[in-house]
């Protein structure tokens, strides 16, 4: 008797969690290919762009989308587990070899900015207006400076892996270096609150200087060059991927409706576009 | 210090306003975490009713479960509501990942061992003998657990306060199965730490004051009741 109550007292629970949310399985169902989930750097939602972009194509193609806003890193992972439809990431390293494992299909190019290397505007470790990231980095690499790294496999913690990799450094474990685990505008609030070197994203760091206190010490070297790319999770993979969607995603970011949106996004803002279009152009022929 | 003063002008302002996006903000962390206490309610109470009126083998065991849970981390009931709602997951199926109803499932879990605690504790406490007395006056069973019920409001509804107050304020387990969706799944707190990360602290601020103020009205009606019914 007793076991029977408590037993329809968890029926009627989920009852209402199913009643209350509005969503009985046959909805769902009918719901499902109408759900897109983007997943995407956190560069794209801190910066505001995708709060412009992502009205605009669920108006037009009635797709309602989910953007799930992590590092490029986790986005990939949530790729390869087939949990997301599309991805709008900047890791070309990993995105390539996302492509080698048959996890995705059709990669485009869609904008690119850069990163920008900033720090206290004191800058004890003297690396303003140099030419090279790996030599500002050898400079940061030394006692009295601290670095924060993003430390979360994101597209900025791979380049950053790179230009250390270029430099011939050893981070790791170094009392200079250390890791915030967070996304750009957090890491870049806690080095402002450190007065610590950074690498950003210059769109996240645009969006967020105002109460930020960080400036700009070194930029364009061409390993800084930041590249945003649209891929397709594999269906022929993930049978539950909605292909369709994720098609009419990547064709509307290349669209030119779009890619104007990108060439003056910011503008109005900050007084300068936080990202420069790119469809239809190739990765060689950026920063040129 | 200004950026706090900024906060809470910017927070009059965007109530007094009646901003959409605020207003639909709010009302949405209330109905998600309303429901999920109310859940919690059902299950915790009669759970706690059950452990609290019966002896059994390993009851120890479980009570000591049942204390862990109310400190159980939202971060990981929301990695392990998300790893079962992929849709390549155990209960894909419900595909409701991303969706407000797996943030009330997750807020549930995260209220449910809270309210059963305390309600163990509530009827625990009352004198053994009173049972007794209940059902020398010819009470049913059922109609003994309404009456412990009632004796046992006050400490009921702290529990019920309390399990709202864990879930209204919990963020982890929210962004991860709810995705912090603009006009869909964001939520006060989600918010509050997606404005964070833009570099924006005054409308931070703001979404934090909105949410203590909700917090505050809320309890304010709880305890009303509850000291209503005070004994004198």
């Amino acid at each position: 008797m007793k076991r029977f109550k408590v037993f329809s007292a968890v029926m009627a629970a989920i009852g209402t969690v199913v009643l209350l949310s509005g969503i009985t399985p046959a909805q769902a169902a009918d719901t499902a290919q109408k759900n897109l989930i983007l997943a995407t750097t956190t560069s794209t939602q801190d910066s505001g762009l995708l709060d412009v972009l992502i009205p605009i194509f669920e108006k037009k193609t009635g797709y309602f989308v989910k953007t799930i806003a992590v590092g490029s890193g986790q986005a990939m992972t949530m790729g390869q587990k087939g949990e997301a439809d599309v991805l709008l990431v900047h890791s070309p390293a990993a995105e390539k070899q996302f492509m080698a494992d048959g996890c995705g299909v059709d990669r485009k190019l869609i904008m690119h900015n850069d990163f920008i290397i900033v720090g206290p505007p004191a800058d004890p470790a003297g690396i303003k207006g140099a030419k090279s990231a790996a030599k500002a980095y050898k400079k940061i690499a030394a006692p009295g400076s601290i670095y924060m790294s993003r430390g979360d496999n994101s597209g900025t913690h791979s380049k950053e892996k790179a230009i250390l990799k270029a430099a011939g450094i050893n981070a790791e474990g170094q009392k200079w270096y250390q890791q915030t685990g967070l996304g750009m505008g957090q890491t870049l609030n806690v080095s402002a609150e450190k007065k610590a070197y950074t690498l950003a994203d210059r769109g996240t760091y645009l969006a967020v200087k105002k109460n930020l206190g960080l400036d700009i010490l070194v930029e364009g070297d061409a390993i800084l060059l930041n590249i945003y790319h649209v891929i397709g999770v594999n269906p022929a993979k993930w049978p539950k991927v909605n292909a369709a969607g994720a098609k009419a995603f990547s064709d509307f970011m290349v669209s030119k409706e779009v890619q104007d949106i990108i060439k003056t996004f910011g503008v109005d803002k900050f007084g300068s576009p936080l990202f420069s279009p790119d469809a239809g152009k190739t990765v060689e022929s950026l920063g040129k | 210090m200004d950026l706090i003063f900024e906060g809470i002008k910017q927070a009059f302002f965007l109530l007094l306003s009646f901003d959409r996006e605020v207003i639909g903000i709010t009302w949405l962390s209330l109905k998600i975490s309303g429901t999920a206490t109310f859940v919690s309610l059902f299950i915790g109470i009669s759970t706690g009713m059950v452990v609290a009126l019966n002896d059994f083998p390993g009851r120890r065991l479980v009570v000591s479960l049942i204390n862990t849970g109310m400190g159980l981390p939202p971060v990981v009931v929301g990695l392990f509501v998300t790893i079962f709602l992929w849709r390549n997951g155990p209960l894909g199926f419900l595909e409701i990942l991303y969706t407000p109803a797996a943030m009330i499932l997750a807020q549930a879990i995260i209220a449910t061992p809270i309210v059963t605690g305390i309600s163990l504790a509530a009827i625990q406490q009352l004198p053994r003998n009173l049972r007794l007395q209940i059902l020398a006056l010819g009470a049913t069973r059922i109609q003994m657990v309404w009456i412990l019920v009632k004796e046992a409001k006050l400490p009921l509804l702290a529990a019920v306060m309390a399990g709202f107050g864990g879930v209204i304020s919990e963020v982890g387990a929210s962004i991860m199965v709810g995705g912090n969706i603009k006009g869909y799944s964001r939520v006060l707190t989600t918010a509050t730490v997606m404005e964070t990360s833009r570099g924006n602290f005054d409308i931070a601020i703001a979404l934090g004051i909105i949410l203590l103020l909700l917090a505050f009205v809320i309890n304010a009606i709880l305890t009303g009741i509850q000291q209503r019914e005070r004994p004198r």
